[in-house]
């Protein structure tokens, strides 16, 4: 083996340039799947951010209708009861990093006789940061978030409707009181507006009002425990499926639960089809890079006939004579991927510098740069070079002294 | 002496399973004693150098057998055969053959490696003695493409040795060299024979040279015509 890199060395450093050629080729193959790669799984990752990074990725309600005791009155509504479930479905995996309950209604905003319709979300709201991400990605535009019972925030198409009216909804200094009332009932809860957020979804901006869960309770006019969902975000979105499957075991078939994999089929389809024909890239990447380096190792083995029969002659067994070979493929696949690396993270870190978006300052594209897929890379560009090293193994491992001296 | 070589009933048929083969070598049985320095002359074309390759493994006889230190080669495995030409036969071909992009110290030190034993210090001195031999301790750095045609035969002579062969087979060693240069490279020859005892099978074309050899083998048509020892004939 040492014998048979010795030589192959050797071989490869007489012809310098030969050899810079074919690691060029490695390295500008790998370099090619290093960026690409960094490049797709970038736009994936962003693209799931922008589509369910703010949002609930697993949700859990419940299945059967239930009678809330108004006092006085009643309605039914699918709502949860059961106090340990949300604690339940905590303990099922380190995975689910954020988990709030939600008591959601529906209702109406009342100020100066004008009403306008409002989903308002009643959250654990420390938990519903981690979620909805309203503090630190800038969604919220304006004043604070919610601290007491009597307080929310709402959508920023609120404050521009009842501008349009002449009608000023917010005062950091001294919030604005508002009325809400439950669609179906009459009873007016007032709640102080001490800001609104851009969710960035006009359909969520005209409809949400969000506080805490107290606050929901309190238009309810209830005290006991009722909750519509419960909400979830989950450390890797593509986790999703899976743990929603477990929730479901765990919690059985009185609650239903959806998650974003199944809601958007079609988001996930075209996540997918970008990832196979990344994959398809990437493989005729390999191939071309397979076929490059297996053509010139058989040149060199002609070149070489004559070296590898001499040391046959002395005594070389034909296994050794392949080595030379495979241990070229190896060489070269090691230098190839080490400058198709240094070329592959060069070109993404220029492309990341360089290619930017003038409004915002970010990356046009940004790159999701994985070591682990660069080191896949790597090993896949050596494992490729060896592979195409054993044809030209193979012929050298046949030849025989006695052609090589008569064709001397 | 005993025999270090030994060839019985030796047929080399080519294109063997082609409507025209061609028979090469017909029956030949020939021995060569240890120590000594034999030389093969024949006509291009009578089978001297298939019936050296045979001798020296290189090749395969149609049938019969060849013996190297008593054992039978025709029924060893290929590394068996490669090993067994790695420690016992030095060969010197007329192309001199030596790897080009080796230095002529690393050519001579190749046969060794091959073996894949360890490089000690007295292997070292071996090669740098044998280069001093052939006299060319003050290229040993060279290149090999880097040195004229008779240096890069002294140094392929120089590795032939390296292993302390029994057997060194030469065709046509001095082939492509200028009559100073093949005296030279016959007289080192010689002093080998006398020196390591090694036993030599020489093919040349040149009667002068042969005539200096323990032994005259003359080959015509795959057949042995004449072999003379020195003061004896035998006529077959």
């Amino acid at each position: 083996m040492k014998l048979a890199f010795s030589i192959a060395w050797r071989f490869l450093m007489s012809a310098k340039k030969q050899t810079i050629v074919i690691v060029l080729g490695i390295a500008v193959g790998v370099s090619v799947q290093v960026f690409i790669g960094s490049l797709i799984s970038g736009l994936q990752v962003d693209l799931i951010d922008t589509a369910v990074g703010s949002t609930t990725q697993i949700t859990v309600s419940s299945d059967v209708d239930r009678t809330i005791d108004l006092n006085p009155g009643e309605i039914s509504l699918p709502v949860i009861t059961d106090q340990n479930v949300a604690s339940d479905i905590n303990q099922i995996s380190n995975d689910l990093v954020y988990v709030t309950e939600t008591l959601d209604v529906i209702g109406f905003i009342e100020k100066d006789g004008i009403e306008k319709q409002v989903v308002f979300r009643g959250f654990d709201l420390e938990q519903a940061e981690g979620i909805y991400k309203l503090e630190s990605d800038e969604k919220l535009v304006y004043g604070r978030m919610p601290e007491a019972a009597d307080e929310l925030i709402l959508g920023i198409d609120f404050y521009n409707e009842y501008e349009e009216n002449n009608i000023n909804l917010f005062d950091e200094n001294n919030p604005i009181t508002v009325d809400v009332r439950r669609q179906g009932s009459n009873d007016l809860v007032s709640f102080k507006v001490v800001g609104f957020f851009d969710l960035g979804v006009k359909a969520l901006n005209n409809a949400w009002g969000i506080g805490s869960i107290e606050a929901a309770r309190s238009i309810y006019g209830i005290d006991a425990y009722y909750i519509s969902s419960i909400e979830m975000q989950v450390s890797d979105p593509f986790l999703a499926q899976e743990l929603a499957a477990q929730i479901k075991n765990e919690l059985g078939d009185s609650y239903e639960i959806t998650n974003w994999m199944d809601e958007q089929a079609s988001l996930l389809s075209g996540l997918q089809g970008q990832s196979i024909s990344s994959l398809m890239i990437q493989v005729f990447v390999i191939v071309a890079v397979v076929l490059g380096i297996s053509s010139t190792l058989a040149i060199t083995v002609l070149q070489k006939s004559k070296q590898i029969g001499i040391l046959k002659a002395m005594g070389l067994t034909d296994k050794d004579a392949s080595f030379v070979f495979l241990s070229e493929g190896a060489i070269l696949g090691v230098f190839g991927a080490i400058v198709g690396i240094i070329l592959g993270v060069g070109l993404s870190v220029m492309f990341v510098t360089f290619a930017i978006d003038q409004t915002t300052g970010e990356p046009v594209v940004p790159l999701n740069i994985d070591p682990g897929f660069i080191v896949l890379s790597a090993f896949i560009a050596l494992f490729a070079s060896i592979l195409s090293a054993l044809l030209p193994a193979r012929r050298s491992s046949k030849m025989t002294v006695i052609e090589v001296i008569r064709n001397a | 002496m005993p025999n270090i070589v030994e060839l019985k009933n030796i047929n080399k048929i080519y294109g063997e399973n082609t409507p025209n083969p061609t028979q090469v070598l017909f029956d030949l049985s020939l021995s060569f004693e240890t120590s000594t320095f034999n030389s093969i002359i024949g006509q291009s074309g009578s089978g001297k150098s298939t019936l050296l390759n045979i001798l020296g493994t290189l090749d395969k006889a149609t049938s019969g057998d060849v013996y190297i230190n008593g054992i039978n080669t025709q029924k060893m495995k290929k590394d068996e055969i490669s090993k067994l030409r790695n420690e016992s036969i030095g060969f010197i071909f007329q192309f001199h053959y030596l790897l080009p992009e080796f230095t002529a110290l690393e050519n001579v030190l190749l046969p060794f490696k091959i073996s894949k034993k360890p490089i000690t210090q007295e292997i070292m001195d071996r090669a740098n003695e044998l280069l001093d031999i052939v006299g060319l301790t003050d290229r040993k750095n060279n290149l090999a493409i880097n040195l004229s045609g008779g240096q890069q035969q002294r140094v392929a002579i120089a590795r032939s040795l390296i292993n302390n062969p029994k057997i060194i087979l030469a065709d046509e060693p001095t082939g492509n060299l200028d009559s100073d240069t093949t005296d030279q490279v016959y007289d080192l020859l010689r002093k080998i024979n006398q020196t390591y005892q090694t036993t030599f099978i020489v093919i040349t074309h040149d009667r002068h040279i042969a005539e200096k050899a323990d032994r005259i083998i003359e080959i015509k048509d795959g057949r042995i015509h004449l072999d003379i020892h020195k003061n004896t004939t035998k006529k077959d």
